[in-house]
């Protein structure tokens, strides 16, 4: 379903992913963890399609279409959603402004009927609800001056709307108190289906309680190390990377 | 593929040819001699029918005319207009003086269609019930307005200019060039000795227009100056709201449009005036476009007056052009709210200035300019105080946005103050659209171009609340297509 094969990317000419790889089937759930700078965000970046990297080798298929050859919207439509690390900030745009501007663009590519104002508003209100987001978070500009959870839960509340094939969680769980990671957790778990995929990225076993991998890989210098099962996560949290790095 | 398949429609629809109302109509067309002379001023006045009193004002404006040369100081470039190159006075033959919409030459309807303006009323905008009526200017000729009777019946004149100096020449002497003298500036001169046509709006005392006044400009004769006149008065107590809408067909030779509009608010009145100006910015290589020097300014003459200018400038290679207010009357406001985008090789040179005179008078300035391509926008704004203007206060932001590395914003605020209870604050701001910006936008799924003209619009979102609503929609609409391309 989706499946990253070979791939080698560079930045200003240093190598930063390495001949990865990664198999993921519907409803699976597969988290990766690794040192600072082993290049998981540059991983979830390349799959997004943003610019500034070069790929000089390898696929990302999803479901058998080369995600690289598209422009990162027509990823996203396509069904690839990737909640960031740092969510930027937008000002002058509302959330609602951009969460209505998202969803119409999705439906168009999809070529579903637009929901009415009034529907896609209450559509909106039940979702931030379940994840605690108030109305007047959702007026706002879209992330300005939002804390740290904020901007974590505003993004768990795309990828409610969004209604994704494979989701990438780049380090959601940082910053969240432990009201907001249940909460945050809930969201994802609530989405888990036979059809919908997950790659989670956390330096945090405690996440994993909460959201249950199916699998653990390590990463280290832009490839894959280590996989296992749950058990690995538990592992790392008590004897860290240095038995696994050679 | 539904996504691309949205993404060739769009294109189809909008940038087949990136200016869509790039096209010109053949006409038969009547000409003044070329060049500018007393004889292309007399024959103009003599086309016109005009009065005596009416030659000579134009006569003396163009000896002043002749004194004065081409100003310097707008950070602006361009090669050096060739008026002795050029047809003063140009109007499509068959249209003097139609009775109704079924004398208009059909060729002209089908341009208006084109273009989205329909003469009757209700066509307006679809969907909205709202009467507007319309005075469609056609080159120099003003060819029909509508709407006419029904304003009289509440003793509203809204008529082209050149009427109102046939029929209402008292009201014309009184208050033309009251507000912009004649001599004020190369261009106000220029447009005095030739202007050909423009609109006339007078309200009477304590009458409120009962629609929004509206005149769309167009620019369709190859070599022609466009020198229209507008003079709006607002008696007093009363309350007018007029919308300036203009669109150009594509030209590869630049064409220059040199306005003079004049507001006059009386004690207690209220003129608000909206334009939204998308005339053809030439090609992305900086070549053909309008230039665009017009001279607005309102007068608040009467105590608790005020005048409100509201701007969308999208269009023109380059563009020079300040509405200003001058707040004589105690207690006068005067407003200005402005958004101008410049791309490719456009150059906007935009601001206002607010005179304050009167005691306690109050104004308020928002600019929002937005750069993109290798344009150049700069905002210039003048506020003084005069010594007698106890309490002034005024209010200024000034927003910048930049799109991409090759543009630029500059902002020139120029504070006068004689009276030392005077008031004036000034905010400014620059930022810049991030790759990263776009990038987050792409991956919810809106692509490049409406990821733009979402960040934009938000930035201007203040001052397309201050347009009326038909035109809003439109403004935002237009904010979108005119950035089109200003990113990789
Ligand atoms: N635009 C860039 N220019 C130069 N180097 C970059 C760029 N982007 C990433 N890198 C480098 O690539 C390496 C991997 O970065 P990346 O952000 O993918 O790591 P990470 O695994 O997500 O780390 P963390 O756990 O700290 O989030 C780092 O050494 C980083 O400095
Ligand atoms: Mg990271």
């Amino acid at each position: 379903m989706f499946k990253v094969s070979n791939l080698t990317v560079s930045v200003e000419d240093k190598e930063i992913l390495k001949d990865f790889s990664i198999d993921v089937s519907p409803g699976e759930v597969h988290a990766i963890m690794g040192p600072n700078g082993s290049g998981k965000s540059t991983l979830a970046h390349v799959c997004a399609g943003k610019e500034d990297y070069t790929v000089l080798n390898g696929e990302v298929l999803l479901n058998d279409e080369n995600l690289l050859d598209l422009d990162p919207d027509e990823r996203s439509t396509r069904g690839l959603f990737l909640a960031f690390q740092y969510p930027i900030e937008i000002p002058g745009v509302t959330t609602m402004t951009f969460l209505k501007s998202s969803l119409e663009a999705h439906y168009k590519a999809n070529c579903k009927e637009v929901l009415s104002t009034p529907d896609f508003m209450k559509l909106v209100r039940e979702k931030a609800a379940e994840l605690n987001i108030d109305d007047d978070m959702i007026r706002r500009p879209l992330n300005v001056g939002f804390s740290g959870g904020e901007k974590k839960r505003n993004e768990i509340l795309q990828m409610a709307l969004l209604d994704p094939k494979i989701c990438i969680l780049d380090e959601t769980d940082s910053g969240l108190d432990i009201d907001a990671l249940k909460l945050v957790a809930e969201g994802v778990n609530k989405l888990r289906s036979e059809s919908r995929s997950f790659i989670v990225i956390t330096h945090y076993q405690r996440l994993l309680d909460y959201i249950k991998p199916d699998y653990v890989h390590i990463m280290y210098k832009g490839k894959i190390i280590e996989t296992g099962d749950s058990t690995l996560a538990l592992d790392l949290e008590k004897s860290g990377y240095n038995n696994y790095i050679k | 593929m539904p996504a691309v398949k949205e993404t060739v429609k769009q294109v189809d629809e909008i940038s087949v040819d990136k200016y869509k109302f790039g096209w010109s109509t053949d006409f038969d067309v009547e000409k003044s001699p070329i060049g500018l002379s007393e004889d292309t001023i007399r024959f103009i006045s003599k086309k016109k029918n005009e009065p005596e009193w009416m030659l000579e004002w134009r006569l003396d404006a163009f000896h002043r005319y002749n004194t004065m040369t081409e100003p310097e100081w707008a950070k602006v470039n361009y090669p050096k207009i060739n008026y002795d190159n050029m047809y003063f006075y140009s109007a499509p033959k068959n249209v003097e003086g139609p009775k109704s919409l079924d004398e208009v030459d059909p060729e002209l309807l089908k341009t208006y269609e084109k273009l989205g303006i329909p003469l009757k009323e209700q066509e307006m905008l679809a969907g909205v019930k709202k009467n507007i009526a319309v005075d469609a200017v056609f080159d120099s000729v003003s060819v029909v307005t509508t709407f006419k009777d029904k304003l009289a019946e509440d003793g509203i004149i809204f008529c082209s200019i050149s009427e109102a100096i046939q029929n209402h020449p008292d009201l014309v002497k009184k208050y033309l060039s009251s507000v912009v003298p004649k001599s004020d500036n190369y261009y106000s001169a220029l447009n005095s000795a030739v202007f050909t046509d423009g609109s006339f709006v007078y309200i009477p005392p304590d009458t409120r227009c009962p629609m929004e006044l509206s005149t769309y400009f167009r620019i369709n004769d190859q070599n022609t100056g466009q020198f229209e006149r507008t003079l709006i008065i607002a008696d007093k107590g009363s309350y007018v709201s007029y919308l300036e809408g203009c669109t150009a067909p594509q030209r590869d030779e630049n064409q220059l449009h040199a306005a003079v509009v004049e507001l006059i608010a009386l004690e207690n009145a209220e003129i608000k005036y909206s334009t939204v100006q998308n005339w053809y910015p030439g090609d992305e290589n900086g070549v053909g476009g309008i230039y665009n020097f017009v001279t607005k300014r309102g007068d608040c003459r009467g105590k608790n007056s005020k005048i409100s200018w509201t701007q969308v400038e999208t269009g023109s290679a380059v563009t020079w052009k300040y509405p200003s207010c001058i707040l004589r009357g105690d207690n006068s406001v005067g407003e200005f709210y402005s958004i101008a985008i410049s791309n490719s090789y456009q150059q906007i040179d935009s601001g206002t200035k607010m005179i304050h005179l009167g005691k306690n008078t109050t104004s308020k300035i928002i600019s929002k300019g937005i750069s993109a391509g290798h344009s150049s926008n700069a905002y210039r704004g003048l506020v003084s105080s005069h010594r007698k203007a106890e309490n002034a206060r005024n209010f200024t932001q000034c927003d910048s946005l930049l799109i991409g590395n090759n543009c630029s914003a500059h902002t020139v605020p120029y504070i006068e103050t004689k009276n030392p209870t005077t008031i004036f604050e000034h905010e400014a701001t620059t930022s810049k659209i991030s790759d990263d910006q776009i990038f987050y936008c792409g991956q919810r799924g809106i692509n490049v171009e409406v990821a733009i003209a979402l960040i934009v619009n938000g930035f201007c979102k203040e001052v397309l609340q201050e347009l009326p609503m038909e035109f809003a929609v439109e403004a935002q609409k237009l904010v979108g297509i005119s950035l089109e391309g200003s990113v990789g």
